[in-house]
């Protein structure tokens, strides 16, 4: 049996390259409930495509909220309105009958627009070829308790490694500032053992490339901590800026 | 030395020394609102508070242009940091929605501190430079009440005070962040205290035009 469908209109954005000028275009779609925002996306495309009309370019992998391949800015909020989710974890059953939702790509210097809802995340890539590994082999996963690191430290060190890097905590800072992402970054090393040697070569590289590339600078406004798809939490900034501290006067 | 430069120009350096600089500022406060509480002990308890200042009036003057090199940083790297972050997103989004989590003193902390630097200016011309350079021979008791008298600068102070409140509810708690000290034990009491902070600064100097204006206080 057919669920009963809602009527919405989307306003997405379209912009054919970097430097084209882009505008909304919209769409009305009749669409269930169960289907995931990225499905109702791809119902449209077919729909284009059918009539010969250039398809919405936009994103996505894995489709379960680990890639961070997906990010769309949706009524404002990258990744829609529900919080701890990717787009790709989206339902139509968030949205109520006749709503207007505005679709938009992330919006930041640092993300240059390849097309439409596409853009140029390759600078996130950069910032971790700066630093955001550990030079040695450190073989495969240790036995279990050889090396002891407390339960906190351990799971503080795996909420940071969570980050997807999708890059939802540029598109909602208001300054579109990658501290979170590379704090992120920077924590699930600085944490433990491994990651010492390099700690703070490590911080001051990664640094220094994030403000190669644009990004705006923090000003403590937290926006990013909310729409981040993992929950990635500010204290990894504040850690992020200690030892950052550190590096210098070291 | 020039690590140091360096450091201080990038990102978290700017940060730094906006949270450095502001920390300063905040001790200036306490320091300028504890005096001026000494207008309520009406014009002599209050002239001979500014008499012990005229006392050590050259300690006075290096602190004084520390205090105008602190504001100088403070401000000059805040008009960067804008300028910056403007630059950062060309293009701004058509429906704003992320707002969860941030409050309007963190989002508007630029507007409010460039409201409380034209005031700032305002009021140096109007009483430091006066009393200090102008010639008048005014004790500082009058001249000061005799200008919360004046409707429209009582009013310009009475927002200049509660938008550097504002300023201060973002600053204060932005500050340890900064520094790097956000721990679940004791951010959230950081964060209720920097607002307590800004209360009484905004009380303690928002009073004095209330109190000499509105409720004629002598
Ligand atoms: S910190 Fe969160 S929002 Fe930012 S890139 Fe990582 S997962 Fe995405
Ligand atoms: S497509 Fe992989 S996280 Fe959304």
């Amino acid at each position: 049996m057919e669920h009963k469908k809602i009527n919405l209109t989307l306003k997405v954005w379209r912009q054919q390259d970097a430097n084209a000028k882009g505008k909304f275009a919209d769409y009305k779609v009749s669409v269930s409930p169960d289907s995931s925002f990225l499905e109702m996306l791809d119902d449209i495309n077919n729909d284009l495509e059918k009539k010969g009309m250039e398809p919405i370019t936009f994103e996505s992998d894995c489709r379960e909220g680990i890639c961070g391949t997906c990010g769309l800015v949706i009524n404002g909020q990258p990744h829609g309105p529900i919080p701890r989710i990717a787009t790709c974890q989206l339902h139509m059953r968030n949205f109520k009958e006749g709503d207007t939702i505005y679709v938009e790509p992330f919006r930041a210097k640092a993300f240059p627009i390849i097309k439409d809802l596409m853009v140029d995340r390759s600078a996130m890539d950069r910032i971790m070829e700066a630093g955001g590994f550990i030079s040695v082999n450190t073989l495969s996963v240790p036995d279990g308790n050889s090396i002891p690191i407390p339960k906190e430290v351990a799971s503080e060190a795996m909420d940071a490694a969570s980050c997807i890097g999708c890059g939802a905590c540029v598109a909602a800072c208001k300054n579109a500032s990658a501290m979170l992402f590379v704090s992120a970054k920077v924590s699930q090393f600085a944490l433990l053992p491994q990651g010492q040697p390099e700690r703070y070569i490590r911080v001051d590289e990664m640094v220094k490339a994030m403000d190669q590339y644009g990004f705006g600078n923090c000003s403590n406004t937290y926006a990013c901590e909310a729409e981040c798809p993992k929950g990635v939490s500010i204290k990894n900034i504040a850690r992020m800026n200690r030892d950052y501290f550190m590096a210098k006067i070291k | 030395m020039g690590w140091v430069w360096k450091s201080l120009n990038s990102s978290i350096g700017k940060k730094f020394v906006m949270a450095v600089t502001g920390v300063a500022l905040m001790l200036f406060l306490v320091i300028h609102l504890a005096g001026n509480m000494s207008l309520y002990g009406g014009k002599d308890a209050f002239n001979n508070y500014v008499g012990l200042l005229e006392h050590i009036k050259p300690f006075i003057r290096v602190i004084e242009v520390i205090l105008g090199l602190v504001f100088a940083f403070h401000i000059f790297n805040g008009i960067r940091l804008w300028i910056q972050n403007k630059q950062a997103r060309p293009l701004p989004y058509s429906v704003n929605g992320s707002r969860k989590n941030t409050t309007v003193f963190s989002r508007t902390a630029f507007i409010t501190g460039s409201i409380v630097f034209i005031f700032l200016v305002i009021h140096l011309q109007s009483i430091w430079y006066v009393f200090n350079f102008s010639g008048v021979e005014e004790d500082l008791y009058t001249l000061t009440t005799d200008w919360m008298r004046v409707g429209w600068y009582a009013a310009l102070y009475f927002v200049a005070i509660l938008l550097l409140g504002f300023h201060l509810n973002h600053g204060f708690q932005s500050a340890f962040q900064t520094f790097g000290w956000n721990n679940s034990k004791y951010f959230p009491f950081i964060k209720k205290f920097g607002t307590f902070f800004a209360l009484v600064i905004t009380i303690g100097f928002g009073s004095i035009p209330v109190y000499f204006f509105l409720l004629g206080g002598k």
